[in-house]
């Protein structure tokens, strides 16, 4: 079994090394782990602060994830209504198997454009599928214009969090990247992040006022209407959105709400639970082709189907991004994104990514956690995220023959279905005491003394003592 | 009344003294405890690692054994959370609606030892005396799972002589997470390693929390160190006297 | 297969296999929930919008035309765009502002005209030079005052630009006039108390389309506390049917350096509020 009921599985970038070996070395970056600590420690303050600002907080979180299940629940029937809506106004839509065939109509679209260059506006459904490689293996350039994505693209790094994908980095570091890669960047570029606002400012008007095709995702698709809605900070969005004459948007077939009103609900529970503010900056909304632009949709499956089909693991697709479970989480924050080897970090991640690409594809992010649910509690879509890598802990197990541990695991569990045979074995964790000062536990003893059994379990000494 | 107690296999098989002082806890407060005998483990190992189907022989041994008893009590967040929370779950998922109901009987019976105390004994002073400097971290289960809230620090400021002083970053995660401390045990260790400092930085001569296994790691850590900072369960805090 | 059927047959294949399939639960919307929070707090609008660091100015109905040439006057706008559809009245006072400013130049420069001439020339000759001179830059000032408010002045002191060239040919013209205006001036739709929002209708003659609001970089609203509602569910209700959409709360801002906030990147960065209070 690799994806629910053998639904094709995604593609794209999803995979990498094997999250303990991957986490041991940026573990030791002590660079990466200051930076990580200093912004997700800022972050969670802000988020706390504006969530706990809400009496009705619990309910719009019950709300949008009702909403959210409501649009799994009638996936199809939303997906038509919504292509519908936007055909009927004008929008071309497009409908992708996986990223391959995504990435094939985006490149033939921005082929038949003559473009050499498009903009880019920050969208994880494009880093996923591989959008910018496809574009740069027909010849042309996609520019990041994103603050965050900038950074990571001109220090030809990957993202590693899902709304700061640069988050990794740190002023000096970012000043040093302005100013080994930006065409005709001050050299006294100093570390000021106003100063690295301004230079990435100065750097993408040029691109905003000439480049003619944009590339974009969306937050939300409004069945209904087929709006389409951004929600950005720096304006960047609004450029992409607005100036060139062709916009297409890179569109996951789980980012649908159904109603107009639903929005109410969301545009409350994103911007407070993702950068801590009441509300963004900017969030734009066009419903067609606007001011005379030609508009595509492409909505992308890659996996997104094989994750519904899983009734346990359907939840996740819930997620609006917003990344709260990732500045909550006590191993992203030590970590980091890149460890987890997928477009999609942190817990969110840990759970999405194995089921876009098959369990046997990510057999490790499942046991990414300990389990602490913090992520669970922030999520601003209830994902019961704890429970599902658990479940998803079980598909990885059930996927592979016997191992020592799973034969271990049966050998215990056998003796723990039954008191007597229990109570022999804890007895025999007397015979443990020798051997526990001096055999290690594999990776418990790097750092920690085991605890010396008793001469007495607590049951020998209930019997004997009453 | 009658309470039944779910000592948790680690208590018994490693930490008996935790069950001890539950024990004599309980008693001192003027209530009858009992430990039914066909009791072992939650099998939350089993379920979490990846393993519920084996785990479910584990619940239905769980099941039988408290089937007679008014209320449980168990000295662990953790424990209790499983019962609570998962093994109805597990049996639902494994096609026994049965043994899902009696789950979920044995559910609302369960209680961990500080909602006991504090929600249906309603006491919070338990008349203990403890001339210590002690930290308390809430453990990720009772904290997020059962949501114990602040009911272990309420028992804890009743006690006499006790100087109780707050852990830095309280609520974050210790790293144990049972079997990710060796799957993940460079990442474990990391969260250990703050974990400690956060215990140390309070000057704190006891570190307390309501689930043995976060405080067997914990105090692991903080023994290999040689720090002296001695991990104490809740309920041996509460059972001393003068 | 195309691939539209394939996914759609997917989809209904997923949900076939889970249990939930068809009926979800009905949303439960116990939240806050538009109409249900009466109108807007102008202190809190105002407050909220202050927290972004954005301009605010809160005044009476007569009082905008001043508050806005004053605004204009402290951002040393000297090329505004405006949104066609604004009332006059609310620019009326910086073109005004901008008129006597530009007859006294002018007046300023014929005069220094006049005397070189006086210099030079004979004194009957002067002062008929200088006569002149003078009655031009008369006529000049009026000349200014008579054009200001009104769209496409070549004059470059207190230009104001309200006639936005539309439609994909246009786009170039568009872009050359906002990259030379220094300032913009819109109404809204609809604004957000709590969250110290503004929401524009790009449909709207008085908002304009959005590229208008978003090249300058200075932004300068006129909000009436009629528009000022609640909380987001109101906002929401109120844009039912508006197709075209862009919802700012403050200037340009990006998190993306150490997840803080610095203020400006793309956007306008620095935005400026006046709120008309009700008068009746
Ligand atoms: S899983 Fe929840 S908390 Fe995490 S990014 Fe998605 S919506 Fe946000």
């Amino acid at each position: 079994m690799t994806t629910f009921l053998g639904m094709p599985a995604g593609g794209g970038n999803l995979t990498g090394e094997p999250f303990p070996q991957a986490a041991r070395e940026a573990l030791g970056n002590a660079q990466l782990r200051r930076n990580l600590a200093k912004a997700t420690g800022t972050i969670r303050a802000k988020r706390a602060n504006v969530v706990g600002e809400l009496p009705d907080w619990a309910q719009l979180r019950a709300a949008g994830a009702a909403i959210k299940d409501d649009v799994l629940a009638n996936l199809d029937e939303y997906l038509l209504r919504f292509e519908e809506a936007l055909t009927s106004r004008g929008t071309h839509v497009h409908w992708a198997r996986d990223a391959e065939e995504a990435n094939r109509i985006v490149t033939d679209l921005v082929r038949a454009t003559g473009t050499r260059e498009v903009i880019k506006v920050k969208s994880m459904a494009t880093v996923e599928i591989g959008l910018n490689e496809a574009l740069a293996d027909i010849g042309v350039h996609a520019v990041e214009t994103d603050l965050a994505e900038l950074i990571v693209q001109l220090g030809k790094d990957k993202s590693s969090h899902i709304l700061v994908p640069a988050i990794h980095r740190n002023r000096s570091e970012i000043r040093d990247i302005f100013r080994r890669e930006m065409p005709g960047v001050d050299p006294g570029l100093t570390d000021d992040p106003r100063a690295l606002a301004e230079a990435a400012r100065r750097h993408l008007r040029h691109k905003f006022m000439t480049v003619d095709v944009a590339i974009s995702g969306a937050n939300f698709g409004v069945a209904e209407t087929g709006s389409l809605v951004v929600v950005e900070s720096e304006g960047n969005g609004r450029m992409c959105l607005t100036l060139p004459r062709t916009l297409i948007s890179v569109v996951g077939i789980e980012k649908l709400v159904p109603r107009w009103q639903d929005l109410e609900v969301f545009l409350q529970l994103l911007p407070r639970s993702s950068t801590g503010e009441r509300m963004n900056p900017y969030t734009s909304v066009w419903t067609g082709p606007t001011e005379g632009q030609t508009s595509h949709v492409v909505l992308v499956d890659n996996g997104r189907t094989a994750t519904l089909a899983d009734p346990d693991g359907r939840a996740a697709l819930r997620c609006i991004r917003c990344s709260a479970c990732l500045n909550s989480c006590p191993v992203y924050e030590r970590t980091g994104g890149h460890a987890y080897g997928s477009t999609y970090p942190g817990p969110i991640g840990a759970v999405l990514s194995p089921q876009l690409t098959g369990v046997d594809r990510n057999p490790t992010l499942p046991f990414a956690s300990s389990l602490c649910g913090v992520c669970y509690d922030v999520c601003p879509v209830a994902i019961d995220i704890p429970s599902m890598l658990v479940h998803l802990r079980e598909r990885v197990v059930s996927a592979k023959r016997a191992t020592p541990e799973s034969t271990a695991m049966r050998a215990l569990a056998w003796a723990m279905s039954d008191a007597r045979r229990w109570r022999r074995l804890v007895r025999l964790g007397k015979f443990g005491r020798l051997a526990s000062r001096h055999v290690p536990l594999p990776g418990w003893s790097t750092a920690r003394d085991l605890p010396q059994p008793p001469k007495e379990t607590f049951r020998d000494w209930w019997e004997s003592s009453r | 009344m009658r309470v039944a107690l779910f000592v948790t296999c680690l208590v018994d098989g490693l930490f008996p003294d935790v069950g001890k002082a539950t024990v004599r806890l309980l008693e001192r407060l003027g209530h009858e405890v009992v430990v039914p005998p066909a009791q072992t483990c939650c099998g939350q190992m089993h379920i979490n690692t990846g393993y519920p189907g084996q785990a479910l022989p584990v619940i239905r041994n769980h099941v039988e054994a408290f089937e007679h008893a008014d209320v449980i009590v168990a000295p662990s967040g953790s424990c209790a959370g499983s019962v609570r929370h998962q093994h109805a779950d597990v049996a639902r998922k494994h096609g026994d609606a049965k043994l899902a109901e009696a789950a979920a009987d044995t559910a609302k019976r369960t209680y961990e030892l500080s909602e006991f105390l504090v929600d249906v004994l309603g006491v919070t002073d338990v008349g203990a005396y403890f001339p210590h400097r002690v930290t308390y971290h809430p453990t990720c289960h009772s904290l997020r799972v059962l949501k114990v809230g602040d009911r272990p620090l309420r028992l804890l400021r009743a006690v006499e002589g006790i100087d109780l002083v707050e852990l830095p970053a309280a609520d974050t995660c210790c790293g144990f997470g049972g079997t990710f401390a060796l799957k993940n045990s460079d990442t474990s260790t990391a969260m250990l390693g703050d974990k400690m400092s956060a215990v140390l930085s309070t000057k704190a001569g006891v570190l307390t929390a309501g689930d043995s296994s976060c405080l067997m790691h914990i105090g692991g850590g903080l023994s290999r160190l040689r720090s002296g900072v001695r991990p104490l369960h809740l309920a041996q805090i509460l059972e001393h006297t003068r | 297969m195309s691939a539209r059927d394939e996914v759609l047959a997917r989809v209904r294949r997923a949900k076939v296999s889970g249990s939930g399939s068809g009926a979800a639960a009905p949303v439960p919307r116990e939240y806050r929930a538009a109409g249900t929070r009466g109108p807007g707090d102008l202190e809190l609008f105002a407050e909220r919008l202050r927290d972004y660091r954005a301009e605010v100015r809160v005044v009476d109905a007569d009082e905008v035309p001043t508050a806005v040439a004053a605004a204009l006057r402290e951002r040393g706008a000297r090329h505004i765009v405006t949104a066609p559809g604004i009332p006059p009245e609310w620019t009326a006072g910086w073109a005004a502002e901008q008129a006597r400013a530009a007859s006294a130049a002018e007046r300023a420069a014929a005069e220094q005209v006049a005397a070189a001439a006086a210099e030079q020339a004979a004194p009957q000759v002067g002062e008929q030079v200088a006569a002149a001179a003078h009655e031009q830059a008369a006529r000049g000032a009026e000349r200014a005052a008579a054009r200001s408010g009104t769209a496409e002045l070549s004059d470059p002191i207190g230009r104001i630009e309200s006639r936005v060239p539309l439609g994909g040919d246009a786009r170039e013209a568009l872009r050359e006039m906002l990259e030379a205006a220094d300032a913009v001036v819109t109404g809204c739709h609809v604004a957000v108390a709590e969250t110290g929002t503004i929401v524009l209708d790009h449909d709207a003659a008085d908002q304009g389309p959005r590229a208008l609001t978003l090249v300058p970089d200075y932004h300068l609203v006129v909000v009436r506390a009629g528009q000022v509602v609640a909380g987001v569910p109101d906002a929401v209700a109120a844009l039912a049917g508006v197709r075209t959409q862009t919802w700012i709360s403050g200037p340009s801002a990006t998190s993306d350096i150490e997840l803080e906030r610095v203020e400006g990147v793309h956007g306008p960065r620095t935005l400026e509020v006046v709120i008309v209070r009700d008068t009746q």
